[in-house]
């Protein structure tokens, strides 16, 4: 099975929290897909939501940025703060939380432009830039951010596309860190990726913690372990346990969460 | 865990490799007969193809070439100017009455100089040789230039349509002893003019660029004043369906809320994609012209109608290569904040480009093509007899169709026009091909992988 999880003495400071999710209620239609969910997202932490397919899990995530109001059927009941701030207040213009709150995807999506289009576009529309010269500096801050900038910083005129699966997703992840957000949502970033690629970004999700509050849902338990300080357990819509990564996986409270981590559910 | 697979006492459930049992061997034969069946209906179908433009090509190359007659005119002063100032405004009361008995004698003259032996010794005998416009070219270049009045200039003018049939083999011998437009001397006659070199065929630029002409005279029958009436009417359809066709589009396929009234307006797009084209025809004839008094047979009331039936089709397309742009891209955009208009305007629309360019090149291609609602606002008939002149007369002034016009040419009763009318047919395919060509190309040239 899986190697003991390493867990690297990493100080969990207290600190403070960046998204405070109360009493959070997500339907499709009729279907009750979340169920009740309150969740402490800390900022300058990477905060790990595991559970099994279709657990809710990824619609949780994707209720942190209003992603969800994308589909008409989505309704979202219940109260998430950010900064104390109702992100679900009519006076809220979602694409200006969505310049907060940043997200990446499953599928590495570039756009079928340019590397440093891809990265400008964010900066572009929200006027990050005054001219060219610090549009580029912002590009070349964010594609070394995102770990990729020595392997296209020779052909940033190259269709995004044309990269590896990889470098794919170390691209998308400078593209959502160049609007400078506060909190990064990245939905199984890896789940299309090879171990060396994983690795990578890994790492990089890792520095990334320096900065930004950083949200993370994943099938892998060795990755939640690995990369994460708190970690959420969904099954069915519910949360069922939130705590440290250290306590989910050495000596978790509920036996659901035990029986998954340990395989016997899933 | 059983090890059965490898007990040998266990009888073998499948036979050898190396011939087929007769569940695979009904099973392939199954496969070659649905190939067979399915390279049968191809070669059908290029069969008929390889008909049909044979048959277009056959009947209708013909009418690209044409017979004329070039001999020296003497321009008596006597006849077109009597009082001999030369000025175009007296010399335009000599009607074409007064120049045929002119271009009649050359005629003959030239039959005399070249010592051709035939019984028609009068210069009237020579007018059934003659197409009935020959007076009127003469008399538009003599009033264009009145020095050439008293001079000999040699005009090359068209024979009548009955020598231009004789030499294309339309026209037999066996049937002109009921012809009353000619008969078996005339053709003699040709034949001599023929190798004497008066009378000769070429390339026809009048067809493809001239107007229409009335009934007595086909060989002076062109397209191209119906192509003009075409081009406006493509014009308008192009301005009007495609940002029409692309906003709705747009709008039901990214903003609108799934509920029962796009559904309803979904269901009814494709309700009129199939609505039979006469009914748009009758439609436009009903508000266009009764209703807002537009002048009838104008290629602006004709472009308006082809846009009504245009819509649903660049709707329908433009739809389908907006659905088929990867929902990952919107997600993408809307991730780093765009708002949906710009994740729209600068993704996903770029990516659609190829699909709504070529969905559009192809409505237009069936506008092009479209005759039926054209007859019902008055766009078929004697009407493409005068290039329009300017814009804005080509978008009001009554005009016709290149469909339209071949269809009036079919219902005409001198058989010369039935030539004409497959000439526009292939002067009407070699438009859509082109069409179809660009549209392909487009699409092969800006189509990105994702």
């Amino acid at each position: 099975m899986y190697d003991a999880p390493l867990f690297t003495e990493r100080d969990v400071t207290a600190n403070t929290i960046k998204i405070g999710a109360r009493g959070v209620q997500v339907f499709y239609g009729d279907t009750h897909a979340i169920r009740d969910v309150d969740v402490d997202i800390e900022d300058k932490t990477v905060t790990a939501f595991i559970g099994p397919s279709g657990c809710g899990k990824s619609t949780f995530l994707r209720t942190l940025n209003r992603m969800n109001d994308t589909i008409d059927i989505c309704r979202v009941e219940g109260d998430i703060r950010l900064d104390g701030e109702d992100i679900y207040d009519k006076r809220v213009d979602p694409v200006q939380l969505r310049a907060k709150v940043g997200m990446v995807f499953q599928k590495p999506n570039p756009f079928p432009k340019s590397i440093y289009d891809n990265v400008a576009y964010g900066p572009r529309i929200h006027g990050l830039a005054k001219n060219k010269a610090e549009l580029d500096e912002i590009v070349e801050k964010a594609l070394r951010r995102g770990a990729i900038w020595d392997e296209v910083k020779d052909r940033l005129t190259a269709p995004g596309t044309g990269l590896s699966g990889g470098q794919q997703q170390r691209l998308c992840i400078a593209r959502a860190i160049a609007t400078e957000p506060e909190v990064l949502l990245m939905d199984e970033p890896c789940s299309a990726l090879d171990p060396i690629a994983t690795a990578q970004v890994e790492e990089l999700i890792d520095e990334l913690r320096q900065n930004y509050s950083v949200v993370i849902v994943t099938h892998s338990m060795q990755q939640a372990a690995r990369v994460s300080q708190k970690t959420a357990f969904f099954h069915l819509g519910n949360l069922v346990e939130f705590g440290e990564t250290a306590q989910i996986f050495t000596n978790p409270e509920d036996p659901r969460t035990e029986s998954y981590i340990t395989g016997r559910i899933g | 865990m059983t090890d059965a697979s490898i007990n040998p006492a266990v009888p073998k459930r499948h036979g050898s490799l190396m011939s087929a049992d007769a569940r695979t061997a009904k099973r392939n034969a199954a496969e070659k007969r649905f190939q067979m069946y399915g390279m049968a209906a191809i070669g059908a179908g290029l069969f008929f193809l390889v008909v049909l433009i044979g048959a277009i090509l056959s009947s209708g190359i013909g009418a690209f070439q044409q017979t004329f007659i070039t001999v020296p005119v003497y321009l008596d002063e006597a006849k077109l100017d009597k009082k001999g100032n030369r000025d175009p405004a007296e010399m335009a009361k000599v009607s074409t009455f007064g120049y045929n008995p002119l271009i009649q004698k050359a005629v003959l003259a030239a039959v005399e100089e070249a010592g051709i032996e035939t019984p028609l010794k009068k210069s009237k005998n020579m007018k059934a040789l003659l197409s009935a416009s020959a007076a009127a070219q003469v008399r538009d270049v003599v009033l264009a230039n009145p020095d050439m009045v008293g001079q000999t200039v040699e005009f090359r003018m068209l024979a009548s349509s009955r020598v231009d049939g004789y030499l294309k083999g339309r026209v037999q011998r066996e049937d002109v002893a009921r012809d009353k437009n000619i008969d078996a001397e005339h053709l003699d006659l040709t034949d001599a003019l023929r190798e004497a070199g008066i009378v000769s065929k070429g390339f026809n630029a009048g067809f493809i660029f001239g107007a229409d002409a009335s009934e007595s005279r086909p060989e002076q029958a062109g397209l191209g004043v119906s192509m003009l009436g075409s081009f406006f009417m493509m014009i308008v359809v192009l301005v009007l369906s495609l940002p029409i066709g692309v906003a709705a589009s747009i709008y039901l396929e990214e903003f609108a809320p799934q509920n029962r009234w796009t559904d309803l307006i979904e269901v009814n797009i494709a309700n009129l994609a199939a609505v039979p084209s006469i009914v748009f025809g009758i439609l436009g004839l009903a508000v266009f012209i009764q209703f807002a008094h537009l002048p009838q047979s104008a290629p602006l009331v004709g472009g308006l109608v082809l846009t009504l039936m245009t819509l649903p089709t660049i709707i329908i397309s433009t739809r389908a290569s907006l659905k088929a742009v990867p929902p990952s891209i919107r997600d993408a955009a809307l991730g780093i904040g765009a708002s949906k208009m710009q994740a729209t305007f600068h993704h996903v629309l770029p990516l659609a480009m190829p699909g709504i360019l070529t969905g559009t090149i192809i409505g237009l291609a069936q506008a092009l093509g479209e005759t039926a609602p054209l007859l019902l606002i008055g766009m078929v008939g004697y009407i493409a007899t005068n290039v329009p002149d300017g814009i804005a007369a080509g978008f009001l002034s009554p005009n016709s169709a290149m469909p339209a016009q071949i269809y009036e040419w079919a219902k005409r009763a001198d058989p010369a026009y039935y030539e004409r009318a497959w000439g526009g047919i292939i002067i009407l395919l070699v438009f859509l091909l082109t069409m179809n060509l660009i549209a392909i190309i487009l699409r092969r040239r800006f189509e990105r992988r994702w």
